[in-house]
């Protein structure tokens, strides 16, 4: 009897990875692929306007885009749009996040209407603001511009930062509320006791309690916010220096179908991106609490 | 976890059935083959309102051996290039005629993307066509394109502010400047935001200067004195205080609106502000009228850069000798004609502006088509893209052209027409 269990078991085991392994290789193949026939095209002189002169040039195109004006500008605009929008959508994502945990009247509509910013295309949301901040038709641009707001460089980049945050701060908010239901009731409770004024409780008990949650969802904004492309797109289409790494990618690969100079952005894309997620991973590892909730310094 | 034969695999199952059946429907739509067995050809054009009486007559004249489908592409340039771009780069062969922009046919033909014309197909596209729209068509001599309609610049003014339109590029901004010295309204408005306009606006004036930025065959760029010329006159007219405070930043919508609104003396702009301002503006209307683009010298005629659009047949496409045949009927001299008085495009075919029915839909037609005669085309190369993309970039805004820029651009386009480089 239990040695036809355990073989079951095995089975089952077996199975298992067989059920996995499609799923696994078709993840290979549909990521791995396009990761290394990017890096391919890459070392390679190719645009699709000249295919006669289709080479293999090393890495002359990291060369040329490494030296290019054009890509630090676009990687400047990128970072601080991240920095920026990822700072100012986690305050206002905790203050959020802490008003949709302590709501005790109409919980379900509160939390539907802090929703509703993140569940509008983003593309539909884009062009809302740029009609709104168009002299003429929008009622930002006539009560707040003078001028066109989207035609000059910084309050372009203002524009978008706001229009970015407005759409996904309620994504933080979220994934912080996740984190604030791991916050033990019994310790805020044992902290008042002891004669700790909300602040203090907020900053000595909820947010190292919230650690790890915090840390998820700066890794998810700040990698979705390094890849801006869909607000840029319609709002400015990058003119006045707004473009992103993204769109600066964008331009080159399928406007200017230089499939060499595109392919080496996304490379670079992707080696930024992953180191990014590899500094937060590391300082989650290190932050994470152990098994029983207490935190290791 | 669903155990097998569970609801959530039922309804799994369920699931890829309708999917399934949803791809026959699609592919079904997509194939080459309709219900009465009819082989299609498929236009990629862009929305045209009334493109389509024109279609349906090829089809009629295709007496039953195919039909012509108007796919229409988004509205926006960038977007339909982008579109066809994608589907070519992949080979599509549900793709048989292309409406291209006069500047990508060079492009596409570089790509290997569309097929030179034969010799009989290309004799028919060739006959009694303007030879500007023919050029922009043409690429290392061969015929790659058949113009379906071109368009071209004017000078609108209000004659109830000047007797006769200014002749030459410094007359009109000395008259500006005159009458807004006598405080009158005075501004000459036309499109000097970082954009495709700009570029067309300054081809328009090395080409008066008697020059050619990229002369045949298309791979070196040449800055002589012609293009210092040009600059120069963009730079007067950004910094003459004549034009409005929105040049830097103005297309050609925003210059129509100005001028209808009655904000300026001079506009130079495409003919489709004319209508325009029929409907939105009668009063001002019955005050403009329109000259030919003012010249850089007396001695020589202004050229003007042309636009429009050509019908190509793709490399990908399965009815190739079909699909030449379709095209030469959609710009006939007849169609072409329907186009221009429906849809106000300019005809690529000479004697169709002789033609009666023209003169009401076009009052302005012996100036267009003098302008066509010796019109001039924006460097054909199929870096097109690139070189417009630096030469906005480096002309922007046109108050800062410095005795720098010229030289700027020098190695900026030449870069650019090698693509090499990273585009901004």
């Amino acid at each position: 009897m239990s040695t036809r269990l355990s073989r079951g078991r095995r089975d089952e085991r077996r199975l298992g990875w067989l059920l996995c392994a499609p799923a696994a290789l078709v993840m290979l193949a549909v990521t791995g692929y396009p990761i290394v026939y990017s890096f391919w095209l890459s070392l390679q002189r190719f645009d699709l306007k000249f295919p006669d002169q289709r080479r293999f040039v090393g890495l002359d195109n990291y060369a040329a885009v490494l030296s290019s004006d054009a890509w630090w500008t676009a990687l400047s605009v990128t970072g601080l749009i991240t920095v920026v929008t990822v700072a100012v959508e986690l305050v206002l994502g905790m203050g959020l996040a802490l008003v949709m945990h302590r709501t005790l009247v109409g919980r379900g509509l509160v939390r539907t209407v802090a929703l509703i910013p993140y569940g509008i295309v983003t593309v539909v949301a884009a062009f809302s603001w740029r009609y709104a901040w168009t002299p003429g038709t929008g009622y930002l641009a006539n009560a707040f511009a003078n001028g066109d707001p989207l035609t000059e460089r910084a309050s372009a980049l203002a524009v978008i930062m706001l229009a970015e945050i407005w759409k996904t701060t309620p994504f933080m908010a979220l994934l912080l509320m996740a984190g604030l239901a791991l916050v033990s009731e019994d310790l805020l409770r044992a902290a008042a006791t002891d004669g700790a004024t909300a602040w203090q409780r907020f900053t000595r008990v909820t947010l190292p309690a919230m650690r790890p949650a915090i840390l998820v969802a700066l890794l998810f904004r700040t990698l979705d916010a390094f890849r801006v492309f869909d607000h840029i797109y319609v709002l400015t289409s990058g003119a006045n220096q707004t473009s992103s790494v993204s769109m600066t990618t964008y331009n080159n690969l399928i406007k200017g179908l230089n499939l060499g100079i595109g392919s080496t952005m996304s490379v670079l894309i992707f080696i930024m991106v992953a180191l990014v997620a590899l500094v937060f991973v590391r300082l989650f590892g290190a932050a994470a609490p152990s098994g029983d909730g207490e935190e290791r310094r | 976890m669903g155990r097998p034969g569970s609801a959530s695999t039922l309804r799994r199952r369920a699931a890829s059935a309708a999917l399934a059946a949803a791809t026959v429907v699609a592919l079904a739509g997509c194939g080459g083959a309709a219900d009465d067995g009819l082989p299609t050809i498929n236009l990629y054009y862009a929305p045209e309102e009334n493109l389509g009486a024109v279609v349906a007559a090829c089809t009629a004249q295709a007496g039953g051996r195919y039909r012509i489908v108007h796919r229409v592409l988004p509205r926006g340039a960038d977007d339909q290039r982008v579109q066809m771009v994608r589907r070519l780069a992949a080979a599509d062969t549900s793709m048989d005629i292309l409406g291209l922009d006069v500047t990508w046919t060079a492009e596409f033909a570089g790509a290997r993307w569309i097929r030179p014309w034969d010799d009989a197909s290309a004799a028919e596209a060739r006959r009694g066509t303007l030879a500007g729209p023919l050029e922009s068509a043409t690429y290392r001599g061969a015929l790659y394109a058949a113009p379906k309609n071109t368009n071209v610049q004017l000078l609108w003014y209000r004659a109830d502010l000047v007797t006769s339109p200014p002749r030459t590029w410094d007359e009109m901004i000395d008259t500006a400047l005159r009458l807004k010295a006598q405080g009158r309204t005075h501004r000459v408005i036309t499109m000097g935001a970082q954009y495709e306009g700009l570029v067309v606006l300054f081809n328009t004036l090395v080409a008066s200067a008697g020059g050619q930025l990229v002369p045949d065959p298309g791979a070196r760029v040449v800055v002589d004195a012609s293009v210092e010329r040009a600059a120069d006159a963009l730079r007067r007219l950004a910094t003459a205080g004549v034009t409005s405070p929105s040049f830097s930043n103005a297309m050609e919508d925003a210059a129509r609106l100005e001028f209808q609104s009655g904000g300026g003396a001079f506009q130079l702009n495409w003919p489709f502000v004319y209508p325009a301002m029929r409907e939105g503006a009668p009063e001002l209307a019955a005050k403009v009228r329109w000259a030919r683009f003012p010249a850089l010298d007396h001695s020589r005629p202004s050229r003007v850069t042309i636009g429009g659009y050509n019908l190509a047949v793709s490399r990908y496409s399965r009815r190739p000798a079909q699909a030449f045949e379709a095209a030469l009927c959609l710009r006939s001299a007849a169609h072409q004609k329907h186009s221009a008085i429906n849809d106000g495009v300019p005809p690529t075919i000479e004697s169709v502006y002789a033609d009666p029915q023209m003169a009401e839909a076009y009052p302005m037609r012996d100036t267009i088509l003098a302008e066509l005669r010796d019109a001039a085309n924006r460097p054909l190369t199929p870096a097109y893209q690139n070189v417009s993309t630096v030469l906005a970039a480096a002309l922007s805004p046109p108050s800062r052209i410095g005795p720098d820029t010229v030289e700027e651009l020098r190695d900026a386009v030449q870069a650019a027409l090698d693509s090499k480089g990273v585009l901004p």
